[in-house]
């Protein structure tokens, strides 16, 4: 195995069981609350969408709380990185899954923006 | 530009409904469906795949209404296309004249009758109206040039009434700051929650930055109303309302009364920049509302002048 993917490997392994990461390559947890945004159904990076039951819990999956209600909640505790979740998400890019993303961010690959995306300031450090 | 820009650009009071799903009938059945509800709509919602229940398209619908001589919004949800498509039916609508897009990222396809498709949602819906300042700014998102580029009126939705309450105006305030000109509210038969909001938004300025138009949807029957309550997601009915709908001898007068309780109390917020309508049936329902809330036709609207301030 390359070392890239030993890197993967690693990071999978310690973020799967604390986040439930899903391995999108582009980590945003710190802007979210460290709530995992892949984990939403709808796997939404901008949530919580209008779908969230009365009781708190997810429109597809009844059982469970909503994901951005969680990524709200904790996010207001965050005395750093609260205001964040306010960022403007771009799209996901979906050819950096299952690579590192600690790698992409020593790279900067994870900041790369769809050249056409208008929001270039609006994404947060 | 398009009568909604321009009313909205002006604050006038706008009206705009939703045009029932279209699925056999061709043309005649769109004017059909229009026909009650005319003079007072300055603008028609061609949805797209409500509740997940597929039906004819919104850009096929909206340029339906567009040949039928009224304008459209062209509803564009998430779940069912990738970035690809999304692209591709925005240009498109543009090549018909559609400017009015409304955003959303749309109903999970558990909650219509083909919960074994795939759900896509490449983009949410607040990538979607950014999706479309990038279109109008002459670029693909891949970066390629689009031009001419084309004009929208980007517009999306929001649930006033699903949690977290205290984040909404937030995230109606993100939607404008990704592009989005109004937000169709999600129908709330919470009044407090709906207070709360446009009161929210009116003391953050958010609603003096994006045009604010709560829903209200008139039912028939008290299985409409539990259909509501029961399957539609993120809306919350209070069991008290269901049962006044059960409970009356007339239960579509019931609905109607409800309706307008509900009009009324959404007219009297602060910074209400219109309503959206929803009825099911193609019947004068709408029309009556209108009336019964004092809303005057379009053409009167526009030649008299009308704010919902004078109204309540």
């Amino acid at each position: 195995m390359n070392p890239a993917g030993v890197v993967a490997r690693i990071e999978h392994a310690v973020k799967k069981p604390i986040w439930g990461c899903e391995m999108c390559g582009q980590c945003v947890l710190h802007s979210t609350g460290l709530t995992c945004p892949m984990t939403c159904p709808k796997t939404l990076r901008n949530g919580p969408c209008g779908g969230v039951r009365a009781n708190g819990h997810c429109e597809v999956k009844p059982e469970m709380r909503c994901v951005w209600l969680n990524a709200y909640e904790r996010s207001e505790r965050l005395p750093l990185w609260g205001g964040h979740i306010d960022d403007l998400r771009p799209p996901v890019d979906n050819s950096l899954r299952g690579t590192s993303s600690w790698l992409n961010l020593l790279s900067g690959r994870d900041r790369e923006l769809p050249p056409g995306w208008e929001h270039r300031a609006d994404v947060g450090p | 530009m398009s009568v909604l820009e321009r009313k909205l650009n002006g604050r006038e009071f706008v009206v705009t409904a939703e045009l029932p799903v279209i699925d056999g009938g061709g043309h005649a059945e769109i004017l059909r469906q229009l026909e009650p509800m005319r003079p007072f709509v300055d603008a028609f919602n061609a949805t797209d795949n409500p509740s997940a229940h597929a039906h004819s398209s919104p850009l096929a619908v909206a340029i339906g209404l567009i040949r039928s001589g009224v304008e459209p919004v062209m509803q564009l949800a998430c779940r069912d296309r990738n970035r690809l498509a999304l692209q591709a039916d925005l240009v498109g609508a543009s090549m018909h004249g559609i400017e009015n897009i409304c955003c959303l990222t749309g109903d999970d396809v558990t909650a219509g009758d083909e919960p074994g498709a795939r759900r896509v949602f490449d983009l949410d819906g607040i990538q979607l109206i950014s999706l479309g300042r990038s279109l109008s700014a002459g670029r693909y998102l891949s970066g390629r040039a689009l031009s001419p580029a084309p004009h929208f009126l980007i517009g999306a939705v929001e649930n006033p009434g699903a949690p977290p309450f205290e984040y909404r105006v937030r995230r109606a305030a993100k939607k404008a700051l990704a592009g989005a000109h109004f937000l169709q509210l999600q129908l709330c038969y919470r009044p407090e929650l709906l207070e709360r909001f446009m009161h929210g938004a009116h003391e953050t300025g958010v609603s003096a930055s994006i045009a604010l138009i709560p829903s209200i949807c008139i039912l028939r029957s008290a299985t409409g109303m539990r259909f509501v309550a029961g399957k539609v997601p993120g809306i919350d009915v209070p069991p008290e309302i269901v049962r006044r709908v059960e409970q009356a001898a007339d239960a579509e007068g019931e609905c109607f009364e409800i309706a307008y309780e509900l009009a009324s109390h959404a007219l009297s917020q602060p910074g209400v920049a219109g309503l959206h309508f929803i009825s099911f049936r193609k019947d004068a329902g709408i029309a009556k509302l209108c009336t019964r809330l004092g809303i005057p036709p379009r053409v009167e609207r526009e030649s008299n002048g009308y704010s919902a301030s004078v109204a309540v």
